[in-house]
């Protein structure tokens, strides 16, 4: 059987594009320093509380930013690292381009979001590039990033398009970083990534260890 | 007396040869001089290596100068954008050289260029295919790859305000790598919306001071534009 099938099978609630961010974002302690990477963990931003204090960081030299602007209202000279345009909110920072990678590589930084194509047990990230022929490559802030935060997230689908788990004993695709990613929030678990060990901490409803464990071959998932 | 404002874009880059290394300033299109790319432009100068975050987003500027030909090489962090189609098309064709670079790394070995620095020792791309054939070394327990400054001959950079020594300050986000490349380059040429009397610049608020910068080209402000990715529909 395959894995989709599997899936297909089974009533499965995954969780949404919007709850993976909100779950992220509970937790993110109030007063966090924060680089949230451009595609998915972007709206994690939408969901952080009233009252959480959370200072968010953009490689491309900004310090506090706050919501993108009202129509009619972008300044291009405001943007963040997607090249959208946000605001500035009171207390917020610009800086040069040596400043803002001192604060991640410098261990600055509480917390940074990434996407990913692959995430090993061992914690390996692979989010740059897919090593197609075609495909042309491009890393921007990506492993700098990676390795620099105190803590790495990954935010991704739990399966490829083709039903694949990206959580695999090893990355195919060229690496990012290794060993730096802490924790995977996915649409079917959160899990911890810790000395080679995986432990899902949360399942989605419905789903159950070994529903998780047969859809992801060659890595062993435990119960927290 | 020093002065270093120069009348027009043009006359900034008139002894620019071919074969220059040349910094631009700008992370997409905040911070992208163009008035001094279009003079580079221009200048008709050939077989440029330019240094860049990103490699040109839509048809003007930095986008422009690759589709002409003119750059023999590039060296960027993020050369795939939503708009890159010119440096896509060249790539693809083999008519670009790429020297890809963590931009944590591209920004460090920019200002370890301009501060007098030999090379580096950086955890970032440890084990990955950008750090290929560099050499390794465990420092307090930790990898490292030695990494080496990137000098140029130009450094073409957007302020926002200077005067007649190079003092610059910058706009917001359009700051960059203007202070780094400012540093690392022999021949620093910076456009400004404004010029003001020595002395008229808070010194508290000088962010590039002028010692590293060699000419000053005011220009009419135009508002940035949108580029590098795709607006929704």
């Amino acid at each position: 059987m395959s894995p989709q099938a599997t899936l297909s099978t089974s009533p499965i609630a995954r969780w949404t594009r919007e709850q993976m961010a909100a779950r992220v974002a509970r937790d993110i302690p109030d007063g966090a320093v924060v680089n949230l990477g451009i595609g998915l963990p972007t709206a994690v931003a939408n969901h952080l509380a009233d009252d959480q204090e959370v200072v968010l960081h953009s490689e491309n030299g900004v310090i506090g930013m706050g919501p993108a602007p009202a129509a009619g209202e972008e300044d291009f000279d405001l943007i963040n690292a997607g090249k959208q345009p946000v605001t500035l909110r009171p207390g917020g920072a610009f800086f040069h381009h040596a400043d803002s990678f001192a604060m991640m590589r410098g261990g600055h930084l509480d917390i940074c979001v990434l996407g990913a194509f692959q995430v090993s047990a061992a914690g390996d990230l692979a989010n740059w590039h897919t090593g197609a022929p075609d495909a042309i490559p491009a890393v921007g802030g990506a492993m700098d990033l990676a390795i620099g935060a105190k803590k790495t997230f990954v935010m991704m689908e739990y399966l490829t398009k083709g039903g694949q788990a990206k959580l695999v004993p090893e990355c195919s695709y060229p690496l990012t970083g290794l060993g730096c990613v802490s924790r995977l929030y996915t649409d079917l678990a959160v899990i911890d990534l810790a000395d080679g060990e995986c432990t899902v901490i949360e399942l989605a409803p419905g789903l159950t260890l070994r529903d998780l464990q047969a859809l992801t071959p060659g890595v062993t998932l435990k119960r927290a | 007396m020093i002065d270093k404002i120069v009348s027009s874009p043009l006359d900034a880059l008139a002894d620019i040869r071919d074969g220059a290394t040349v910094m631009i300033g700008g992370f997409g299109t905040a911070g992208q001089p163009n008035e001094l790319i279009d003079a580079l432009i221009e200048t008709g100068a050939r077989e440029l290596v330019i240094v860049n975050n990103n490699a040109g987003n839509g048809d003007a500027g930095l986008a422009r100068l690759l589709a002409l030909k003119r750059v023999r090489k590039i060296v960027c962090s993020f050369p795939r954008q939503a708009d890159s189609h010119h440096f896509d098309a060249l790539y693809r064709a083999g008519e670009i050289e790429l020297e890809l670079v963590p931009q944590g790394n591209l920004a460090e070995r920019i200002r370890a260029a301009g501060a007098g620095i030999g090379g580096f020792f950086t955890p970032t791309g440890y084990g990955t295919a950008l750090a290929a054939g560099k050499e390794t070394r465990e420092i307090g327990g930790r990898m490292y790859v030695l990494e080496s400054p990137i000098h140029a001959d130009y450094a073409l950079i957007k302020a926002e305000t200077g005067d007649r020594w190079g003092n610059l300050t910058y706009r917001m986000t359009a700051r960059n790598f203007g202070p780094v490349m400012a540093m690392a380059a022999r021949i620093t040429i910076a456009t400004v919306h404004e010029v003001v009397e020595l002395g008229a610049l808070d010194p508290e608020t000088i962010v590039t001071p002028g010692v590293f910068v060699q000419r000053v080209v005011p220009v009419e402000r135009v508002a940035t534009t949108a580029g590098g990715f795709k607006r929704a529909a």
